[in-house]
């Protein structure tokens, strides 16, 4: 077996939100014209530190899960890893190509017919009109919102739009998937479905990371998981199995139950 | 194949340090959330060389200008694509659908011509019909002020999308500017029907000048488009102080009036102060309106100042005069050149559109986060 091939480098990664209006300040519009002549900054400017220093190395064929509670920049990380957002200086993240994010928020063009959105979500990532004509069957198909797909994106249930959202960023075999919670809200059958999809695209020499609550999911797909805590890993590793039970014990919830050992062989 | 992944164990292959150091952190301390963060199977160089090493780019980086131009180039179809969409959603939610892309403009032309044809009566000096005057200047000018309006709100507007995707950012304010460009050439049609229903204006070759005069300012609009969209994207003031200034220049440029004629108009503060004539003349949305004025009508045409060789008299029966001899005006000097007029249609065209495309570019990796 050759040394495996590196397809993310996640070096001393640092994010830093700057929020403005963060705090409660009574802003109105005589304080602030007062500031402005004082030359004040804006008082309101908060930090949020929210990833601390994070490095691993995620290689060809991985598919990472990556746990923590809310707010503990699971998102961010992803984000981060997406090119979406600007690391601190000292620290960097490296990628093979681009990787396509998925996030549950992820709305594409609300006012737009499914239809569009799967062209246009097509050749946005780059691919060329002959390949989305050829591709575009099997999307809707695979996404399963049938005569819905002639409908404005706005009219889906979130559910619907998930799947779509789905099918369009998997529709090509991306290099790195980033999957957050975007498939919380799927039904059991589309759950099923793009997890097979998700390990099809393992196969496909990509690289996946996923972001879910769900840690069942997390140890059926994943060969490796990143803990995270308010920025920083606090375990990483592929025993999957004991961390995510070491994260259960620590968040308080309930162990696992497993008919076999879950430990991939 | 499909345990290739797992069997390669990343990290755990010759890089022997790694993975069993956080397996044996299990004991009572895994309990806790304090526990220092862990070496997860790091290969011993540092990461940023290994990274390079195996050509793995940093993912936040911004691509060199040539290769983004060229990465815009690939996205053509989704530019296209984007606009036309977005033009036929537009008007989805109204009941007369699609007839609102001409009857925006007709509407607005036709508020223009009640307050400053009809009850203020500005088109003094202008040769009739004064309508058609209006028209083209408000329709070629609303192309720039739509144009710069929406770029600057394109930014936040499409968080989501920019959000979720990557793809070259220059691509929204291009499709917008399309999407306007698109409306602009059905208010044409109207206009077309406006200026040949009204007498004095006939069908001549001039009109085809419009196409070089249109690609020339949806350049403008492009650049100009690309500067607004960054500053939109940086603060929302932007956008809200936009529409002001917008109305401000409109204004100044000559919409309403033809600003040669009022500098030709003795006593009048444009006449005193040639300078400011000038700046008016050379202002972008005034060359391109006039230039497509000069076009479209043989009236503006034939009138224009310089359009016949110069004759003092005539020049100062217009300028004391100019509502009974509109057409005296051609026998003034131009202020501004019909070739001054085209080279600073270029100018302006190549100056924004380097200029925005570089302001646009450096900022590329800045938009959307938050």
């Amino acid at each position: 077996m050759a040394v495996a091939e590196p397809m993310v480098v996640v070096d001393n990664l640092h994010i830093v939100y700057r929020v403005y209006g963060g705090t409660g300040d009574k802003s109105t519009a005589a304080s602030a014209l007062l500031r402005m002549l004082r030359r004040q900054r804006r008082p309101s400017i908060r930090e949020v530190h929210a990833v601390r220093g994070v490095s691993f190395v995620a290689y060809r064929g991985d598919a990472i899960g990556v746990i923590g509670r809310n707010g503990s920049g699971k998102s961010t990380l992803l984000r981060a890893i997406a090119g979406l957002l600007p690391p601190e200086k000292g620290g960097d993240v490296y990628t093979d190509g681009h990787a396509a994010l998925l996030g549950v928020n992820a709305a594409l063009l609300d006012d737009l017919t499914g239809e569009k959105n799967v062209i246009l979500g097509c050749l946005a990532m780059g691919m060329r009109p002959q390949e989305v004509k050829e591709l575009y069957p099997a999307i809707v198909d695979f996404s399963g919102v049938g005569d819905f797909i002639n409908l404005p994106m706005k009219t889906y249930s979130s559910g619907m739009g998930s799947r779509l959202r789905f099918s369009i960023a998997s529709a090509k075999s991306q290099d790195i998937l980033l999957v957050d919670e975007a498939l919380a809200t799927g039904d059991a059958e589309f759950r099923e479905k793009s997890f097979a999809r998700i390990s099809e695209l393992r196969d496909e020499a990509g690289t996946v990371f996923l972001v879910t609550h769900n840690l069942k999911e997390i140890e059926e797909t994943c060969n490796r998981v990143i803990w995270l805590e308010k920025g920083q890993i606090v375990r990483a590793g592929d025993d999957v199995a004991s961390i995510v039970d070491a994260y259960l014990a620590a968040s308080g919830g309930q162990p696992i139950e497993r008919t076999q050992p879950a430990v991939k062989p | 194949m499909s345990d290739t992944g797992r069997l390669s164990k990343p990290g755990s292959l010759g890089r022997s340090r790694s993975l069993d150091a956080p397996g044996s952190l299990t004991g009572p301390e895994g309990l806790t959330v304090t526990i220092p963060p862990e070496p997860t199977g790091l290969p011993d160089e540092p990461l940023a060389e290994f990274a390079l090493e195996h050509g793995l780019a940093s993912a936040a980086a911004r691509p060199p200008a040539l290769e983004y131009l060229r990465q815009l180039w690939r996205r053509r179809h989704f530019i296209v694509g984007f606009a036309t969409a977005r033009n036929v959603a537009m008007y989805t939610e109204a009941r007369l659908g699609q007839v609102w892309q001409v009857l925006t403009p007709l509407l607005n032309v036709a508020v223009y011509y009640f307050i400053f044809g009809i009850l203020l009566n500005v088109s003094r000096g202008v040769p009739a019909p004064y309508l058609s005057f209006l028209v083209t200047g408000v329709f070629v000018f609303n192309f720039t002020q739509r144009s710069f309006i929406i770029a600057s709100r394109v930014m936040n507007d499409s968080l989501p999308l920019i959000r979720v995707l990557h793809f070259p950012r220059a691509c929204l304010p291009l499709g917008y500017v399309l999407i306007e460009l698109q409306q602009l050439i059905v208010s044409f049609v109207v206009l077309f029907v406006i200026v040949l229903a009204l007498p004095n204006n006939p069908l001549t070759w001039y009109w085809l000048l419009i196409i070089p005069i249109l690609m020339l300012q949806t350049l403008f609009n492009v650049g100009g488009g690309l500067i607004l969209a960054r500053w939109g994207a940086g603060f929302d003031d932007v956008s809200q102080l936009l529409p002001f200034l917008v109305r401000t220049w409109m204004y100044a440029s000559g919409v309403l009036f033809s600003i040669q004629g009022l500098a030709l108009h003795a006593g009048n503060i444009v006449f005193r102060h040639p300078t400011l004539a000038y700046l008016m003349q050379i202002n972008p949305a005034a060359v391109y309106i006039t230039l497509t004025r000069n076009a479209l009508l043989t009236t503006e045409r034939t009138s224009a100042p310089g359009a016949k060789p110069y004759d003092a008299g005539k020049c100062f029966v217009y300028s004391h005069a100019p509502a009974r001899f509109p057409y005296a005006s051609a026998y003034c000097h131009p202020i501004v050149s019909v070739g001054g007029l085209w080279m600073w249609a270029g100018i302006w065209a190549v100056a924004a559109l380097v200029i925005g495309f570089f302001f646009f570019w450096r900022a590329e990796t800045r938009y959307g986060r938050g």
